[in-house]
């Protein structure tokens, strides 16, 4: 089986994101990238399907700046056989991702294609589901499980107040949550393969497809403070307080 | 706290040192309490690490390793050391770069195969053994005798202050094998732990570095197969030499990525915690030490990584890694010092990681050749000659 899978370079979530003075974005400098916390889920599910069925390939690909390569070396570092780059230095909207998606997918024909639900950045959540639009293919979004039976895949969804399982016959898209599999780590060795694998670059013009975005940012805010909490005594204060000043009990 | 990336590490590198972060702060910072309560780490871990590829990092893929560079292993003696403790990373240290490192270089191609392969995996777990009672820094002195008997060698002596002396499986053992040629009489032996009359006798309890075991060993009349003997008969204290460059360099490269934590630590304290109405770190005189340390820790670190880079291409560097595990470990204890000074007293309790740090440090200037012989090598190898 053919896997393609998203990979975005978004800031470690771990870093403190401080937006710029004039809203128009945040500062960058200093910031640490890492793959998408859910495309590295993708990345480690795709690669567990290859192991599991014993044969296949997991292809990467990745959207942005030349510099979009580090986190695609780290997943080729944890198992994947190639990758491919769309270098692309424009914004981007969901729709513009997802129909340079749609062109890869086109090219590359997988069988799969393995997404985060959503990247950590702007938490949009709709690239995968536009893909599927776009291709008229089946979706199974938020798996946090996923097995395949003769002629389908079968996916747990995770949705308000409980789990749904779906089935579709492939080629389909799946995007993935976050307790659908716990990533590896790149081995050593890993990481010394993974340097003579494959990265194609590929630019984004020679896709000829239109990427205007029809979404813009006007502008960001910063989280507001929060203030500070309040110590109580005893349980019994904060039952009293739960009870009187919250108004949750 | 921002800390200047070397020029020295590569996209690579940074890869293997995200990961080994990564590894250290879900499989080993949250268990590392409880290790240094028991005194040891479970022996599994080193699995867990074999399999990464850890304990391999600059040894042939032939045998499983990875055939890195000298900067994969600073970047991951760095990490490890993100758990706050230092005696696990020293064990492992030990059983990766300070004694398996003699199979690896001088052993023959079926020692290899039957010791180097299964450590590389983390199956089996490795030791060194040349300090004794009367003969640490001294090596030349050690009186532990191998007497030859046909195809057998017999063991005789004691051993003391050994690392990994619970968890390993094997232990290359330096003795005497011509009492008569004080350094050119010592030779190196594979010992496998069960082995008829060689003894755990005691796991010595230290002041810090609890989650590692170090224990004294009692060889009484052990007879190990001739092929046991590791390259030459005679050689050993050349071998031992050699590897002290390494050692050393991991020594200074350890106090650096301990105390890097450390200073972290106290950074954030020091930015939370108020005292008359302000931070901490807004009194102008705990501001002017962190900014000392921070200056001192980065004039150390430089100074490893040029160590290393000497070392890196071959040349004589035993000046430089000297001064380097020298400046590196007193530099960490000054660190730990006013690290610990400035917690006040929640320096002094269990509670905080600068505690452990405190102690820990402290085998620093003495392990793997103490600031006295780093100094007695700096002046007589670097500056007394023409």
């Amino acid at each position: 089986m053919k896997i393609l899978v998203t990979v975005k370079r978004v800031p470690d979530p771990e870093t403190t994101i401080r937006v710029k003075p004039d809203g128009s974005g945040i500062v960058t400098d200093n910031i640490k990238y890492v793959i998408n916390p859910f495309d590295e889920i993708a990345i480690e599910e795709a690669l567990r399907i290859k192991e599991k069925q014993g044969q296949g390939e997991v292809v990467l690909v990745s959207i942005g700046a030349k510099v979009a390569s580090e986190q695609l070396r780290t997943g080729l570092a944890m198992g994947a056989d190639r990758a491919i780059l769309v270098l692309c230095d424009q914004e981007l909207d969901s729709l513009g991702v997802a129909r340079i998606l749609a062109k890869i997918v086109e090219k590359e024909a997988p069988d799969l294609v393995l997404m985060g639900k959503q990247a950590i950045d702007d938490d949009a959540n709709q690239a995968g589901q536009m893909l599927a639009a776009l291709l008229n293919w089946p979706q199974a979004t938020f798996a946090s499980k996923v097995e395949f039976m003769d002629n389908y895949v079968q996916v747990v969804r995770e949705v308000d107040g409980g789990l749904e399982t779906v089935r579709f016959p492939l080629p389909g898209i799946i995007t993935t949550d976050l307790r659908l599999n716990e990533p590896r780590y790149a081995s050593l060795p890993g990481i010394m393969k993974a340097r003579k694998k494959e990265i194609r670059e590929i630019a984004v013009a020679e896709l000829g497809i239109d990427t205007t975005p029809l979404l813009t940012v006007h502008k960001m805010d910063p989280p507001a403070k929060k203030a500070a909490g309040k110590k109580v005594e005893s349980v019994q204060e904060l039952v009293h307080l739960l009870h009187t000043e919250a108004k949750v009990i | 706290m921002i800390t200047a990336r070397s020029h020295f590490f590569t996209e690579e590198h940074e890869m293997f040192r995200a990961q080994v972060r990564n590894f250290v702060s879900r499989e080993i910072t949250p268990y590392i309490d409880q290790w240094e309560q028991e005194g040891l780490f479970p022996k599994s871990l080193y699995r867990r690490m074999g399999e990464l590829g850890f304990l391999g990092i600059r040894y042939p893929e032939k045998y499983g390793g990875s055939g890195g560079d000298i900067w994969m292993t600073i970047a991951f003696c760095e990490e490890l050391c993100r758990c706050r403790a230092l005696g696990l990373p020293m064990s492992v240290l030990v059983h990766t770069d300070m004694s398996s490192t003699h199979i690896a270089r001088y052993g023959t191609e079926e020692q290899r195969q039957q010791y180097l392969v299964p450590m590389i995996k983390g199956e089996k777990v490795c030791a060194i053994a040349v300090s004794e009672p009367a003969a640490g820094s001294d090596v030349a002195g050690i009186q532990t005798t191998a007497v030859r008997h046909g195809d057998t060698y017999v063991l005789n002596g004691a051993k003391i202050f050994i690392t990994n002396s619970v968890h390993a499986d094997v232990f290359c053992v330096a003795a005497k094998t011509d009492k008569d040629k004080g350094h050119r009489g010592i030779s190196l032996f594979i010992v496998e732990r069960d082995t008829p009359g060689f003894r755990l006798a005691k796991k010595l309890q230290k002041l810090g570095n609890h989650s590692s075991d170090t224990g004294e060993l009692v060889f009484e009349e052990v007879r190990i197969p001739r092929h046991n003997l590791i390259g030459e008969e005679g050689k050993g204290f050349y071998y031992i030499m050699a590897n002290f460059q390494d050692e050393r360099l991991i020594a200074a490269s350890l106090a650096v990525g301990a105390a890097q934590q450390a200073l972290e630590d106290t950074l954030r304290y020091t930015r939370e915690r108020r005292a008359f109405g302000k931070r901490l770190f807004d009194h102008q005189t705990v501001a002017h030490r962190l900014a000392d340390m921070a200056t001192e820790l980065e004039a150390a670190r430089q100074l490893t990584y040029y160590a290393a880079d000497v070392l890196q291409r071959g040349g004589d560097c035993s000046t430089e890694v000297s001064m380097a595990k020298l400046f590196a470990a007193e530099v960490a204890n000054r660190i730990a010092y006013h690290c610990l000074q400035l917690h006040g007293g929640y320096g002094y309790i269990q509670e905080f990681p600068i505690e452990r740090f405190f102690r820990d440090i402290r085998l620093s200037p003495i392990g793997g050749g103490t600031s006295e012989i780093m100094r007695e090598i700096i002046a007589k190898r670097g500056l007394d000659r023409e």
